[in-house]
């Protein structure tokens, strides 16, 4: 019972602070969706970092290092720590700096003016929200498994069908409402400021489990031997293939609508370089206790007994939420619990508000026209699309059995392999609009037949000629953008001169 | 220049690094408890940031800087999609 008290404190102080951050908010679309581009560097760089640490990295983490061992880390957590901050330095700055200059609010505000198109927006709209709804869903699935791990026989009468533990629905309904509720009130200001909070709540609360979990597993040394040695190395686990094509994935933030909208919240480009520096570092401090606690768990007993930790049949989703409830006291548990809940809300808000910019200036404004709309129905038409969306995510939640981390990589290899068209559009100036359509077209046609290929993501190994799927889609990609934009007309002089300034670029 | 190649280098130099093969079937402890591999992704991932610390404190592009000058009262109007 304790865990779940600290937990309802917390999402109490969550929507006390959407309350303040409403009272700064100005009323205009603007302001509601990047914040009147007003960020400094230390709040850019939480949001940033609260928005691309979820589920994934510390439920998804612990389960991945569970099931197939340290390398977790070095696959996808490192590679991060260098290709993250270089999507921010060669993508995030350079749309920072045309966002400022031509006032757009979404990537495809960009696009259509960069390729000159309208009816690019409309093909990019669907397969950017949706390949955020599994994104949104391994949010509600980590803070459901979590919440429901911490809560094991603690309500014996009210929830006797899921053992006595709170039941994931229930946890992923309360999230997705104490998240609206906040975003309502203030926009990506209140997603900001929650961020911020969260990512210091959750980067302290994971140190704070890893330590408590060592301590009782009778120090770090103790609790390392207990691990499997075959968990602690690579070999035989991820082969080589499969760990170098790994580092596509996570140019997947160069693509993120959300992380775009974050970055056009900067005041000044200043506030990048130290977004660039603490990322890696941010990284490491959040993952590597997860990539241990997963580990240790591979072999760890409960102290005093022969018992194992983690039964047989847990899911890797579950590993986190089992050690933290039996090996932690109860605050510790709601403490570490409200640390994860954070991680996952600090990225469903700033996911709730870009889709729901995205739908209000990408689709209903620009199919309508901006004078027929008020800026109080704009941001209303935000948030109406906001909440079908979570809806929709959250009927999904409800039968979706999948591995959260195996989701989360799905998702990121979707965006990722979208990364050549942002890049292209910004450093290539042949690039064409018949180059950027067909691209499209492939990456998603490609995606989409891998993606049924691993039964829709149940088959967690599924491999092509044992590289990650992410490597066909990204060549299908660049092919296609590279081949078509050659053979098809070069974009207008007026395009080229207001994306290439002379001696810029 | 010479900078600013020197710390590109270094940066492309890491991520060749990233494919740690001497160490994947090495299971010993460093420091008694973290894996071998697990302690090198570690050092890389403060070397990045090191490799990153360098480029913004030596290499920062310049036009950014020019960018930042820009008065918000300059700024155009929302939304500069043009069709």
């Amino acid at each position: 019972m304790t865990p779940v008290i600290i937990v309802c404190l917390y999402l109490g102080l969550l929507i006390i602070l959407g309350v303040v951050s409403n009272r700064f908010f100005r009323g205009s679309p603007s302001d509601y969706f990047v914040a009147s581009r007003s960020m400094g560097p230390f709040v850019l760089f939480m949001t940033v970092f609260g928005t691309t640490m979820t589920a994934f990295a510390m439920v998804g983490s612990t389960g991945e290092s569970y099931r197939v061992g340290v390398g977790t880390y070095g696959k996808i957590a490192s590679a991060s720590a260098l290709i993250h901050s270089a999507c921010f330095f060669l993508v995030g700055l350079r749309l920072w700096a045309l966002g400022k200059k031509h006032g757009y609010m979404t990537q495809i505000e960009f696009f259509r003016d960069r390729f000159e198109s309208r009816g690019l927006g409309y093909l990019l709209f669907p397969i950017l929200v949706g390949l955020l709804i599994p994104y949104l869903l391994v949010g509600l699935l980590g803070a459901g498994t979590v919440l429901s791990g911490v809560t094991r026989g603690a309500f014996p009468v009210a929830f006797a069908s899921t053992g006595g533990s709170i039941p994931p629905a229930l946890t992923s309904a309360v999230i997705s409402a104490v998240v609206l509720s906040y975003i309502f009130m203030g926009g990506v200001r209140s997603a900001a400021w929650a961020n911020t909070f969260q990512t210091l709540v959750f980067m302290l609360m994971g140190l704070l489990a890893f330590i408590l979990i060592s301590t009782k597993l009778g120090g770090l040394s103790a609790a390392s031997q207990m691990g499997d040695p075959g968990k602690a190395v690579r070999a035989g686990n991820i082969s080589e293939l499969q760990f170098l094509t790994y580092c596509l994935i996570p140019l997947s933030v160069g693509m993120f609508p959300h992380l775009f909208q974050n970055c056009l919240t900067s005041k000044s480009s200043r506030n990048f370089k130290f977004m660039l520096v603490a990322h890696p570092i941010s990284i490491m401090i959040t993952w590597i206790p997860c990539i241990l606690i997963g580990f240790w768990m591979t072999g760890a007993v409960i102290p005093g007994t022969e018992a194992r930790i983690i039964p047989e049949a847990a899911s890797p989703n579950a590993v986190l939420g089992i050690a933290v409830g039996k090996l932690a006291t109860p605050v510790i548990s709601g403490l570490v619990t409200a640390g994860v809940l954070a991680a996952i809300m600090s990225s469903l808000d700033s996911q709730f508000v870009s889709v729901g910019t995205m739908f209000t200036r990408d689709i209903v404004v620009h199919l309508l026209g901006k004078d027929r709309f008020s800026d109080t129905a704009m941001v209303w038409l935000a948030r109406g699309f906001i909440s079908f969306i979570v809806l929709v995510t959250f009927l999904f939640s409800l039968a979706e059995p999948r591995q959260v981390f195996t989701l989360g990589i799905w998702c990121f290899s979707g965006y990722a392999s979208l990364f050549p068209l942002v890049f292209a559009a910004i450093y290539w100036k042949r690039t064409t609009k018949a180059g950027a359509y067909a691209a499209v077209v492939a990456t998603a046609v490609v995606w989409f037949l891998l993606f049924r290929a691993s039964d829709y993501g149940a088959n967690t190994s599924y491999l092509v000629g044992g590289m990650m799927p992410v490597v066909l889609m990204f060549a299908a990609c660049v092919l296609t953008l590279i081949l078509v934009s050659l053979m098809t007309k070069a974009p207008s002089r007026r395009t080229l001169v207001k994306f290439f300034p002379a001696n810029k670029v | 220049m010479r900078k600013k190649s020197l710390i590109i280098g270094f940066l492309i130099l890491l991520f060749f690094l990233h494919q740690d093969f001497w160490l994947k079937d090495n299971p010993s402890l460093v420091f008694g408890f973290l894996p071998a591999t697990l302690a090198y992704h570690m050092f890389w991932t403060v070397a990045a940031a090191f490799g990153w610390w360098c480029l913004v404190r030596f290499a920062w592009p310049p036009e950014f800087e020019e960018s930042d000058s820009a008065t918000s009262a300059s700024l155009p109007k929302e939304g500069g999609a043009e069709e």
